[in-house]
């Protein structure tokens, strides 16, 4: 039996430290990667800012990049952002009254897959300080280890900036591998959206398509496949994947 | 660069407006288990189609990547954290591309 710990700002800051560790090596990585696709360091820095988000940027940069239209930035974002829709409305479930409208529209900024994970395992229901603190270390993680990474871009030797590249799609891995190794569904969303993604972007026709709107064909249908064939269990309260 | 700061901006806004107007809209639970399902597949799908075939472009050489993702799958099938993970595919990348 464990105390009830008090859910106030500290706590949530506390709470918040080693999903800051966690985004400071990562968001090292993607700094490194937005300077290597030629953009400056404080438009990298404002990305991950405004952003907080791993996935979202990591495709958005390609879209920038690129020079894409519009229409295919705020489609991509939103197809691969969905999952924040469905966290943001579980969350809003474990809110106790001290959220006011204002208080939702400022701390829903802050719902990433790990703040909501720690968030959402909370017994009871939480305030809004507590989301508010629980976002600070992410947040501060986040921002300061993009600064730092796109820096060093400017600085690290060219060997060590081309093996730092892959550092982003080992933690994709890290996050696919095990739920696809235990979880049919999973399994089949992973290896259909691969499957297709190399078709996307091998098949001499097919590879006209952008990268952003690639992902979005590819994880749309593979979402919807694995659906159909493997639907989740009815009402599994409180969960969710990642 | 206006272009570029178009982009961003559209970037910031999507990715706020989903996480903000179902926070301050809907408190109800979604109850279509096709749509359901979908939303929790979607991650993994999203993921995978962002990482394969790109990851094998992502270092100095196909050799180097090849080297780094063998390294991230299995420690990602033992479990190990993110930041193993990721530091552990540069780590195998980087020393691939010495002896390529």
């Amino acid at each position: 039996m464990h105390m009830k710990k008090e859910l106030n700002f500290a706590q949530g800051v506390r709470d918040g430290v080693p999903i800051g560790l966690g985004y400071l090596s990562v968001s090292f990585s993607f700094g490194l990667m937005a300077v290597r696709a030629g953009l400056p360091v404080w438009t990298a820095v404002l990305i991950s800012a405004s952003n907080l988000t791993s996935a979202g940027q990591v495709a958005g940069l390609s879209i920038i990049a690129a020079g894409g239209a519009l229409i295919e930035m705020i489609v991509t974002q939103f197809v691969i952002n969905m999952r924040y829709a469905l966290m943001a409305v579980s969350l809003s479930q474990k809110t106790d009254a001290s959220f006011t409208t204002l208080r939702r529209m400022t701390a829903a900024f802050g719902i990433t897959d790990e703040i909501f994970a720690v968030a959402a395992s909370q017994d009871g229901t939480f305030g809004a300080k507590y989301l508010y603190g629980l976002i600070v270390m992410p947040f501060l993680g986040w921002t300061g280890g993009t600064f730092l990474g796109a820096a060093a871009g400017n600085i690290l030797p060219e060997a060590i900036k081309a093996a730092l590249g892959i550092a982003i799609y080992g933690m994709f891995l890290a996050i696919i591998v095990p739920p696809a190794m235990t979880d049919r569904g999973a399994f089949l969303a992973a290896l259909c959206a691969a499957v297709l993604s190399c078709c996307l972007t091998y098949i001499p026709a097919l590879s006209a398509i952008s990268q952003g709107f690639s992902v979005v064909i590819c994880a749309c249908a593979a979402a919807a496949l694995a659906a159909w064939l493997h639907p989740i269990a009815e009402e599994p309260e409180g969960e969710t994947h990642t | 660069m206006k272009h570029t700061l178009l982009l961003m901006a559209a970037m910031a806004l999507t990715t706020y407006l989903i996480r903000m107007l179902p926070f301050v809209i809907c408190r109800k639970k979604i109850t279509s288990r096709f749509a359901r399902s979908f939303l929790s597949y979607a991650p993994y799908a999203v993921l995978s189609a962002m990482t394969i075939p790109s990851v094998f472009s992502s270092t100095a050489s196909l050799g180097s990547a090849v080297a780094g993702v063998a390294a991230a799958v299995l420690l990602a099938l033992k479990k190990q954290s993110l930041l193993v993970v990721a530091a552990a595919a540069c780590a195998a990348a980087y020393l691939a591309a010495l002896f390529i």
